[in-house]
């Protein structure tokens, strides 16, 4: 197995990079777009609560693997060209963003309406409240389990390797098929896969019990 | 686009056949993943030396690969001690190991948040620990534990269509199948699955959300 | 703190112990000897093939019969009754040419009959049989198109289409170096910009363009094969007896014509097909 991992350790790197990058790439994004969708559920506007419904629940309930082909197939038939790397991150930060929406909802919801009424009767607009009091102690509610969709993130990133993604899975893949040492291959990919996750999972726990 | 010849009841019932398969398989899956984690999140809650220790770690490393490499692990590595199977037996098994690992976590986490004067309150009654843990503390848990297993278990249903890569013949699968044979069947194709797929799935999050707020009304 | 990064040393120490340690066993594994595959199918009088699903006319999943049909699953199902009597099994494993090698080399299935190209790169990982199909890059063009070989591709201007990262780009290159290359993702693309005449000439493996032939009125093959690339049966390395059993199935069958049957069977009025030129 050491023989395989100094023969091939270029390859892997590639993989390893791609998948770090592909992962925060999705985290910022999901972040951004799961939050944007997180206010618009918590609206009063019932039309904007409506639209951000339709979105979670389509992204929530479609494997991200169809998600990732439709991006990578379909789209570019009658719309932009788009190699595997970058279908693959869009669908996976769509994706993603639907579970961060909903974490980040129940976030928000746990501060309470009385924070919201208090700000607002201090003279700040809804923005202004959601900005600077709603969202920061939303945020610190969530950390642990937005954690977790991370760890989850980054461990659903292999589905780049479907779409000719040069995640560490593909680069898997064409290392198990050219050595033709699939299950030794696939250790050292898992143990790449672990060096990012138990990590962060570990870190998460004791976050919970703090 | 060719929508009315990809939909023809041929393709049509080819693809339910799929459906079928992902649905069973992910039953199957459900059931034992369930138990088995049920079991193994107690046996790391309650701390039997060594014993509870092992099982941590195996799960702590389980759950933090992507559940791909378990399928491919399942897959390949089975045959190499000697357990010839098939896809659709090598997907139920990497299923039940990798989920079993996901719902022991939420059950251990959810044991944890049953308040300890509990347990206390049922052994100090005479009960052993045993028995505490499933007529008091267990029903609690679990009640708390519903919607993040439901959760749980549609995530089941979507990752179910991973095992396309050993091509067990599921939904996406079928769905490859037709569309190779007529590559403008292509778009049809990924439109109706992507529409099974929420069926299913969306059934089963609604099933969660009632059962959601049906708790919380109770605990209200 | 300091408690989180002992647990994740510990959790480190553990699994470097835990693949160490499996990594010596599975090399202990390989320096057993291999159950014999050949000793094996004979007692239980099946053998597991895998093949292919999604190729036309050697191994397809026919959406109606939701069954596998074509050439590689008849000629499987010929070689198993031929080797070990009438009432022999043959199971029809499906692979995808990921799949195809390490579910061979894993045990998963006894022999791989699925358009496996005989490489010396393979030949270094399973055991061929003898040809049982001479595959070979060919031509698809259009029925009215000038183009009659490879030589009439080889002027200016001349466009050709392939798949991307096959060895059919780089024989193309070779064998008509003034001809520009276009590459697409897979065959269904390729055949598509043919269509849309972005190319005057498809080329790939003469088999698959037979199949593309025989679902597309208007297209032919042309000029044979100009590389010599024939399918094989494979087997795990080192599976002697299974390789010389095939071998002896495939003569007979062969000889009683059962083998030129199936070809007939399949290959039969595709226009520019050479069956000959395919035979072994």
């Amino acid at each position: 197995m050491w023989s395989l991992l100094v023969n091939n350790w270029q390859t892997f790197l590639i993989g390893f990079w791609n998948t770090i990058w592909c992962s925060i790439l999705a985290l910022v994004f999901s972040l951004i777009i799961g939050s944007g969708f997180a206010i618009l559920e918590t609206m009063p506007n019932k039309f904007w609560r409506g639209v951000a419904r339709v979105y979670i629940e389509i992204f929530r309930n479609i494997p991200l693997l169809v998600i990732a082909m439709i991006f990578y197939l379909v789209i570019p038939q009658f719309w932009v060209k788009m190699n595997g790397f970058t279908a693959g991150t869009i669908g996976l930060t769509l994706y993603t963003s639907a579970f961060i929406s909903e974490t980040v909802r129940s976030g928000i919801q746990s501060v309470g309406d009385g924070q919201m009424e208090g700000a607002r009767s201090n003279g700040m607009t809804y923005w202004q409240a959601m900005r600077y009091v709603i969202l920061p102690q939303a945020f610190k509610i969530v950390i642990p389990p937005l954690g977790n969709q991370f760890v989850n993130l980054i461990k659903n990133s292999s589905v780049l390797a479907f779409v000719a993604g040069f995640d560490l899975m593909y680069q898997g893949d064409v290392i198990a098929s050219t050595t033709f040492q699939t299950i030794p291959t696939y250790i050292i990919v898992g143990i790449f896969y672990l060096i990012l996750t138990l990590p962060l999972s570990y870190y998460m726990q004791y976050l919970e019990r703090k | 686009m060719d929508f009315a010849n990809a939909y023809s009841w041929i393709n049509i019932h080819f693809l339910l056949r799929g459906l079928w398969v992902t649905i069973y398989v992910s039953l199957i899956s459900i059931a034992l993943s369930f138990i088995i984690g049920l079991v193994l999140g107690t046996v790391r809650y309650t701390k039997i030396p060594i014993l509870s220790k092992v099982v941590g770690f195996v799960v702590d490393i389980i759950r933090n690969l992507p559940l791909l490499l378990i399928i491919f692990f399942t897959y390949f590595g089975l045959p190499g001690i000697g357990l010839r199977v098939n896809a659709v037996v090598a997907s139920i098994i990497a299923l039940v190991v990798f989920e079993s690992c996901m719902i022991a976590e939420i059950v251990r986490s959810g044991i944890g948040a049953v308040p300890s004067g509990q347990m206390e309150g049922a052994r100090s009654n005479g009960m052993t620990y045993m028995q505490a843990m499933f007529y008091v503390v267990m029903p609690q848990a679990l009640l708390k534990m519903i919607p993040t297993l439901l959760s749980q278990f549609v995530s089941l249903v979507k990752d179910t269509s991973l095992a396309t890569i050993i091509i067990l013949p599921e939904l996406l699968y079928r769905a490859q199948i037709v569309y190779s044979q007529d590559t403008r069947y292509m778009i049809p194709m990924y439109l109706i699955i992507a529409v099974m797929y929420f069926i299913v799935c969306f059934c089963l999050s609604m099933v969660a959300s009632y059962l959601q707020k049906r708790f919380d009304t109770k605990t209200d | 703190m300091r408690k989180l990064w002992k647990k994740l040393v510990v959790v480190a120490v553990l699994l470097t112990a835990a693949v160490s340690l499996s990594a010596c066993e599975s090399y202990g594994q390989e320096e057993k000897a291999k159950n014999d595959v050949y000793d094996q199918v004979k007692s239980s009088k099946t053998i597991i093939w895998g093949v292919r699903n999604d190729t036309r006319l050697f191994g397809l999943m026919d959406i109606k019969k939701d069954r596998l049909v074509g050439f590689d699953i008849d000629l499987a199902k010929a070689i198993t009754k031929q080797m070990l009597g009438k009432d022999a099994k043959a199971e029809l494993f499906q692979t995808s040419s990921k799949t195809k090698i390490p579910v061979l080399k894993n045990g998963n299935v006894d022999a791989l009959m699925a358009t496996v190209t005989i490489t010396p790169d393979r030949k270094k990982e399973v055991s061929f049989s003898k040809p049982y199909f001479n595959a070979g890059q060919s031509l698809l063009v259009p029925a009215k198109s000038k183009v009659k070989s490879i030589k009439d591709l080889n002027k200016k201007g001349m466009v050709v289409v392939a798949v991307k990262g096959t060895t059919a780009v780089a024989n193309i290159r070779k064998f008509a170096p003034k001809a520009r290359v276009l590459e697409y993702d897979d065959y269904g693309q390729a055949f598509t910009a043919l269509k849309a005449g972005q190319g005057q000439a498809m080329s790939t493996d003469n088999g698959i363009l037979a199949g593309i032939a025989a679902e597309n009125k208007g297209y032919h093959v042309v000029g044979g094969t100009f590389t010599h690339e024939p399918y094989g049966v494979a087997v795990d390395k080192g599976q002697t007896k299974m390789v010389h059993a095939i071998n002896k199935a495939l003569d007979e069958l062969e000889k009683n014509g059962t083998y030129n049957r199936l070809m007939h069977k399949w290959f039969d009025g595709i226009p520019g097909f050479s069956i000959k030129e395919a035979e072994r």
